[in-house]
């Protein structure tokens, strides 16, 4: 009777053993490589690799497994394949580093590659010198988290750091991408999130999305890239607090808008780039309370975009307030303050009494002879700007902040 | 030499005029630091301030001066100095002083106010362009016989590197669009030194834009060093060439 109950105990035992059951791989153990580990784990097993270095010649994770690297093992493609390849839903890969992938023309080889899957996450990995860095394709519901990734810093053989392409409800937070071409690239990929990353060094862009609708990227830190972030054919895009600084160079920018309407931009700082926010063709733009410092031309608003507005963003230190190439209509300055206002406010309101044309003579003067940037400064430029702003002939006469403000606004 | 610019130096003290000055310049960057918190603002102020006064009273001040102490000149060369230790004298003796008014009434507000890269260079190129003019001012008295002529002489010059300069570049640049100019641009620029101050101060407070321009030229000069190096070689020359020329002109001249 006794001996019955025990079985009875074990049998009702029985799954819960199975579900979870730990798989530890370590060098030169019965054990030693992740494949292997893979090809012995069941569906809710969890998957432990020690410290070591694994040569991992494209391991595909088919099953819904929890893989856990414990300090750090070193997964390495040797520059034969891709490193890990998830095709299951519902893994999680955590705590490795991933490196040495292979670089390629014909196809798009990267560290750790998710494809056709959904509720996957990737965390506190490293990944060094791969071509493409984490690479989602066709995707739901995948987080991405607190990740490290540096490329090659190769002009020709770089790919993107985290690329995404058709997918959905994806969240990228606490990263840090460097030497790849573009840190985040969004193509076809919807209703996402980015928060909190830092993209920095890279070859073309900090952050680009291509006919990706609907996502947000708040917080996020875009430094010294190509350029900080590109939006291109693209609708609806929140991007809120993020900061833009040292993006320096010929046709290099802090925020590149191309062909894309209702964005939302607020909050954000742009700090020292050549350019802060460069707009073609865009349409119902709202840009408010950002703080534009030292950068060389604040805004360069292109004539084909129109209905865009400016509101309560602070003009600092600027070279140029903004440029146009043409004939700028129908996009809206207000309340805004600009550190070269020289108007009055007799009924201290807090709001100038004269409209504040931020395009100057002088920049539309180096728009058709960019040589001119030397004289900058000069006696002469300085009287003509002023001549200009008594008497507006040359800039645009619709562009104006008919209520400057005399303070600027504090965050 | 160093006697002479001691008498000099003494002299102009008790004159009060260039205390004047000292004030006006002090007054001029205590109001421009003190109305407005936004420090990087003031430094812009400050900059035309240089670029406009600074030379003015320079280049007329030191010609008056000179005119003034014919005289003293003419008994200096009845004595046993050579005329370049007399030319020199003077040079050190009024140079100095209108140095010293700069330096009180612009570079100690700007060290206590503003201290930073920018304030350093403003500070820098403010004191090279201050000698480049008194330097001009000694090439035209020693030119000229007569006071009048010589203080015409001085305001012409100024009046040309100030404001005419950059209206020629400007239309220079307008009527020759067509040609890749960045070479060109670069060797007018050290044709005048208020330029070549300007552009010093430009590379720390316009770095942002002047990164913009797509010629190769423009960023390889101004994002290393060689830029800085330039403009202060250049700086120089244009105290020293100018230095020179009077030099020559009044060794040889029948007083």
């Amino acid at each position: 009777m006794r001996a019955l109950s025990l079985k009875i105990c074990l049998l009702l035992l029985m799954p819960a053993i199975v579900r979870a059951r730990t798989i530890n791989v370590a060098p030169h153990t019965a054990v030693a490589s992740l494949k292997q580990a893979v090809g012995q784990a069941r569906n809710g097993d969890t998957i432990i690799v020690g410290q070591g270095t694994y040569i991992s010649a494209n391991t595909i994770i088919d099953k819904a497994l929890t893989v856990l690297g414990r300090n750090r093992p070193v997964l390495d493609a040797r520059y034969q394949d891709e490193v890990v390849t998830i095709t299951s839903n519902n893994v999680t890969f955590d705590g490795f580093v991933v490196r040495n992938s292979k670089t390629g023309s014909m196809r798009d080889f990267a560290g750790i590659r998710l494809s056709k899957v959904q509720n996957v996450t990737v965390s506190n990995n490293t990944l060094l010198n791969n071509f493409f860095g984490i690479y989602l394709s066709d995707c739901d519901y995948i987080r991405v988290l607190n990740n490290h990734l540096s490329g090659s810093n190769d002009l020709e053989n770089s790919g993107n750091g985290i690329h995404l392409w058709k997918c959905k409800y994806v969240l990228i937070s606490g990263n840090y991408v460097t030497r790849h071409r573009d840190g985040i690239y969004f193509e076809f990929a919807k209703k996402s999130t980015i928060e909190n990353n830092l993209s920095e060094k890279n070859i073309r862009y900090g952050l680009h999305f291509m006919f990706s609708d609907d996502d947000t990227y708040i917080r996020n830190t875009f430094r010294n890239n190509g350029s900080g972030v590109a939006v291109m054919y693209t609708r609806r895009i929140k991007m809120l607090h993020n900061t833009f600084t040292r993006n320096w160079g010929g046709s290099i920018y802090g925020l590149l808008l191309k062909e894309i309407s209702d964005a939302q931009i607020e909050g954000n700082q742009f700090t020292r780039n050549t350019t802060a926010i460069y707009m073609e063709n865009t349409e119902r733009i709202t840009v408010t309370k950002n703080d534009f410092n030292a950068n060389g031309w604040a805004i360069r608003v292109l004539a084909s975009c129109y209905d865009d507005h400016f509101t309560n963003n602070n003009f600092e230190g600027n070279s140029f307030d903004a440029t146009t190439n043409g004939s700028l209509k129908e996009n809206y300055f207000s309340n805004n303050y600009w550190d070269k206002y020289e108007g009055y406010d007799l009924n201290k309101d807090g709001i100038g009494d004269v409209p504040y044309r931020p395009i100057s003579l002088y920049a539309q003067v180096i728009e058709q002879n960019p040589q001119s940037v030397m004289l900058m400064r000069s006696f002469i430029v300085n009287l003509m700007d002023k001549v200009e702003r008594a008497v507006p002939s040359v800039t645009p006469e619709t562009v104006k902040d008919d209520k400057p403000m005399m303070k600027p606004w504090k965050r | 030499m160093l006697k002479i610019a001691k008498y000099i130096v003494l002299d102009i003290v008790r004159s009060k005029v260039l205390i004047a000055y000292t004030l006006l310049l002090l007054a001029i960057s205590l109001a421009i630091f003190m109305a407005d918190a936004d420090v990087t603002k003031g430094l812009v102020s400050i900059t035309t301030v240089i670029m406009i006064i600074v030379p003015l009273v320079s280049i007329v001040y030191a010609t008056t001066y000179y005119f003034n102490a014919a005289e003293f000149t003419e008994l200096l060369v009845s004595q046993p100095i050579s005329r370049k230790n007399i030319l020199m004298g003077k040079f050190i003796g009024i140079g100095s002083s209108v140095l010293v008014a700069f330096v009180i009434g612009i570079c100690i507000p700007v060290v206590i106010f503003a201290f930073s890269a920018t304030g350093l260079t403003l500070m820098i190129s403010g004191c090279l362009l201050t000698l480049s003019f008194v330097s001009l001012a000694f090439l035209t008295s020693t030119l000229t016989r007569d006071k009048a002529k010589g203080i015409g002489l001085a305001l012409m010059l100024w009046f040309y590197f100030s404001i005419l300069f950059d209206g020629l570049v400007l239309l220079f640049l307008y009527s020759f669009a067509d040609y890749p100019l960045e070479k060109a641009m670069i060797v007018l620029a050290a044709l005048n030194p208020i330029d070549l101050a300007r552009i010093l101060i430009l590379l720390q407070l316009d770095i942002s834009a002047l990164m913009g321009y797509t010629g190769a030229l423009y960023q390889q000069f101004f994002g290393s060093g060689a830029g800085v190096a330039f403009s202060l070689g250049m700086q120089a020359l244009w105290i020293g060439v100018p230095l020179l020329l009077a030099l020559r002109v009044f060794k040889k001249k029948d007083l």
